[in-house]
């Protein structure tokens, strides 16, 4: 029971990361894609976006990593050898995201066209965009080569199989799926938060991406079912199915609303749709950490670990949300569109 | 090179590097805070254009400082696998409350750099107060879990090689008290004597304005109160250490026999074969002194366990030279600074060329006495408990990851270096991006 709320509360935290720094990984792909007359105009829009909030976003992994490896030790272990490639290559990405950001941002501006960015500040950009880009990829295979069966653990260790647990088809799929995902979570944030022409912008490429979402979705459906049946019948189990289903439901909504031009109605859909879709996946996934070898309750700390964290929570929160809450209120809250405007 | 080798090294650059951004993200705010505090009490403007500056300096490392920081926690589990799944429950709870913290800081952080026209000024230096108190407490609340490394303490393993742990372990651990004194104490001096050389060196090269003398002052008042402080926390470390883990006091001063009235070594090169140190300046009985307030007291020499238990004591020596060199020449510059300035109003010539030549001393010390605890730990990854050979992980390749994230942390250092180099261009920050040129053009004059 405790070690289930404890990955209940891993899995909230992944959710929180998810939906939040997941646009802003977004918000570099956006940068690496962008074009046309407003492509600069678009650029500091991500920018000016990012700046404030995305060091706090980015701190829910390091809780996701902390949740793991007090509460779950030895899954964490099974998981550090078992993907040790791509958990580098996920660290590359974000070593390189986050730096590649702020350098850009103090970098010189262009000083024979005013206002633009200089040589250094472009390619930092470059370096943020591709980042961005490979990160959620690499992210979502690490997480599809959890579930799909792959990586094997035996006595503690991850046991080499043949090829890479994280290089098959289903993890695959699932890391084009994140990166749909926080490509169309960035768009609607993005939307939001522009007003005019640039709205226009973001809110095609929202359409485009929540193409894409919609897509991947229909590519892993064929593999769930042939690669992962475990999977395939925990979502459609009598726990998963209803959270997955509002899922998709508000999956609808959100095209519904971007499509009508209701980006506040997009947002919050939006919002549940990713929170349902990585909530349903989870319930799916339980009790297994990593399937089929290594369970919640197997890997779970001592039940002294276990109930500190799980006590220290609601203090911790305390604490948080309210400072989460100001800073979002300060950057995010109705007086953000006035200041875009100009 | 073996995977033990490659592990240790790709732990030591990562943590050799994050270290410093760690330091700065404990320093820089405590600075920029103090600066925009006078500035609302005093009004001069010098002070709040000095604290928009070491805003950007705190953007731009605490940044590096983030990222390189997740890779770390990431880098326990990748490279030492067998290490974490024993002790990943003990020493969790200590990263899960710095979690809180570390978030705070992020957060408060976000509404500082960014929230000078969208906060009333209170709040905004409440923000700034926000970021320099959780950053002291997440640095605390992590060398918890280091403490416990060096003296593990509430928890047991049973017959069947389970463990029963008190969830408060790592704040158990009694190094952990000294060890978060030192270790605040080293960020504070390590970010004030850095920052201090860049005024210095702009006041050298004719800008002795309000802006650079206000920048000077206020970093060695920071910087001269903490290094004054620093050998009285030493002091109480290495009588701590000299107690709980005389291998590793005995490494750092070179000392191979156990001996009443032992003699302080400075400098000199240890040779661990032969068990003497070449060349040594002999203090007779200060070290006997030192750790145990007798002149005429035993002090345990490595002898006293087995060679297999030996630390690195070339290393361990040498580190620990450096590390208290450089702080009593930190401690001879501040003092040199507020006797000049009690004198008269203008720092010399010479005291500014000692500080630029000083500003990267802060950090050396710091980088030392970290090489100090760590190696002086080995071969001990847990002291006592699990050997560091037996935590790494089994898997090949960590030869390519050491290479791969050796070239891309020289790569951040170097780019980090120039921007910063950029930052301080000797004029203030100026809250409007148009008229900087003009007004940094006129500075260059």
């Amino acid at each position: 029971m405790l070690a289930d709320l404890a990955a209940a509360l891993t899995l909230a935290a992944l959710i929180a990361y998810a939906v939040l720094a997941g646009a802003d990984f977004g918000g570099g792909i956006w940068d690496a894609f962008a074009r046309g007359p407003r492509r600069d105009a678009q650029r500091d829009a991500i920018a000016h976006a990012m700046g404030p909030v995305w060091e706090a976003n980015h701190v829910w992994l390091i809780f996701v990593v902390v949740l793991l490896f007090t509460c779950f030790p030895s899954a964490y272990a099974a998981l550090g050898e078992g993907l040790f490639l791509p958990f580098h290559l996920v660290l590359l990405g974000i070593i390189l995201r986050g730096a590649a950001f702020v350098f850009r941002a103090y970098s010189p501006r262009s000083i024979r066209r005013p206002g633009r960015p200089g040589r250094g500040a472009r390619r930092w950009g470059a370096v943020f965009g591709a980042a961005s880009v490979v990160t959620p990829v690499l992210l979502g295979m690490c997480l599809g080569a959890v579930s799909a069966g792959g990586l094997r653990v035996s006595g503690g260790h991850a046991v080499a199989a043949d090829g890479a647990p994280w290089l098959r088809p289903l993890p695959l799929a699932t890391g084009g799926f994140a990166l749909a995902v926080c490509a169309y979570l960035a768009a609607v944030y993005l939307a939001n938060e522009t007003a005019g022409e640039l709205r226009e912008d973001f809110r095609r490429r929202a359409l485009a991406a929540g193409t894409a979402v919609v897509a991947m979705s229909a590519l892993m459906l064929p593999l769930l079912y042939l690669r992962a049946p475990h999977l395939w019948r925990g979502l459609l189990s009598a726990r998963a199915a209803p959270v997955l289903a509002v899922g998709v439901a508000a999956a609808l909504l959100s095209g519904w609303a971007l499509w009508r031009r209701r980006p506040r109605l997009a947002r919050a859909a939006t919002v549940a749709q990713t929170a349902c879709l990585l909530a349903g996946w989870g319930i799916a996934q339980h009790p297994f950490i990593i399937y089929p070898d290594v369970t919640i309750h197997a890997a779970a700390a001592p039940e002294s670990t276990l109930r500190f964290v799980l006590w220290s929570t609601p203090f911790g929160m305390a604490l948080l949300l309210p400072s989460l809450w100001w800073l979002f209120r300060v950057f995010k809250g109705p007086m953000m569109g006035l200041a875009n405007e100009n | 090179m073996e995977t033990l080798t490659a592990a240790r090294a790709q732990m030591e650059v990562s943590l050799a590097f994050h270290m410093v951004f760690a330091a700065l993200g404990i320093g820089m705010p405590l600075l920029m805070t103090l600066a925009e505090a006078l500035w609302l009490r005093t009004g001069r403007a010098h002070y709040r254009d000095l604290a928009r500056k070491w805003a950007k300096a705190t953007a731009l490392t605490f940044a590096v400082g983030a990222v390189s920081g997740t890779a770390l926690s990431f880098e326990l589990g990748l490279l030492w696998p067998r290490f974490m799944a024993f002790a990943g429950g003990i020493i969790g709870p200590a990263f899960a409350l710095e979690g809180y913290a570390f978030f705070l800081e992020a957060i408060f952080l976000g509404l500082y750099l960014y929230g000078w026209e969208r906060l009333s000024p209170r709040a905004h230096l409440a923000a700034g107060a926000a970021v320099a108190a959780s950053g002291v407490l997440s640095g605390v609340l992590v060398v918890a879990a280091n403490a416990w490394m060096q003296e593990p303490a509430g928890f047991r393993i049973l017959a069947d090689r389970t463990v029963e742990a008190s969830a408060w372990a790592p704040f158990l651990s009694p190094a952990w008290g000294q060890m978060a004194l030192h270790s605040t104490l080293s960020c504070y001096i390590a970010t004030a004597f850095a920052a201090a050389g860049v005024y210095a060196l702009g006041m050298l090269r004719g800008r002795r304005d309000a802006y650079h003398r206000a920048g000077l002052t206020l970093a060695l008042a920071v910087g001269t109160a903490a290094a004054l402080l620093q050998p009285l926390s030493g002091h109480v470390s290495a009588q701590h250490v000299a107690r709980n883990q005389p291998v590793k006091l005995a490494a750092a001063e070179a000392h191979f026999h156990t001996q009443r009235g032992a003699p302080i070594l400075v400098g000199g090169i240890p040779d661990t074969e032969a068990r003497t140190v070449r060349g040594a300046f002999r203090i007779p009985r200060l070290l006997s002194f030192l750790a145990t307030d007798d002149f005429n007291a035993e002090v345990k020499g490595l002898d006293a366990v087995p060679r297999a238990e030996w630390p690195n004591v070339a290393v361990s020596h040498l580190a620990f030279d450096v590390m208290v060199g450089s702080a009593f020449a930190m401690i001879g510059m501040g003092l040199w600074f507020w006797l000049a300035s009690g004198r008269r109003r203008e720092p010399g010539r010479w005291l500014l060329r000692a500080l630029v030549a000083g500003s990267p001393l802060g950090i050396l010390a710091l980088e030392a006495g970290w090489i100090v605890t760590e190696v002086g730990r080995q071969p001990w990854i847990v002291r006592g408990v699990m050997l560091t050979r037996d935590g790494v992980t089994p898997v090949s390749g960590v030869l390519a990851t050491f290479f791969g994230f050796t070239v891309l942390y020289l790569v951040l250092g170097t780019a980090l270096a120039l921007l910063l180099r950029r930052l301080a261009t000797g004029a203030p920050a100026l809250p409007s991006p148009v008229a900087a040129p003009q007004v940094e053009a006129a500075h260059a004059r």
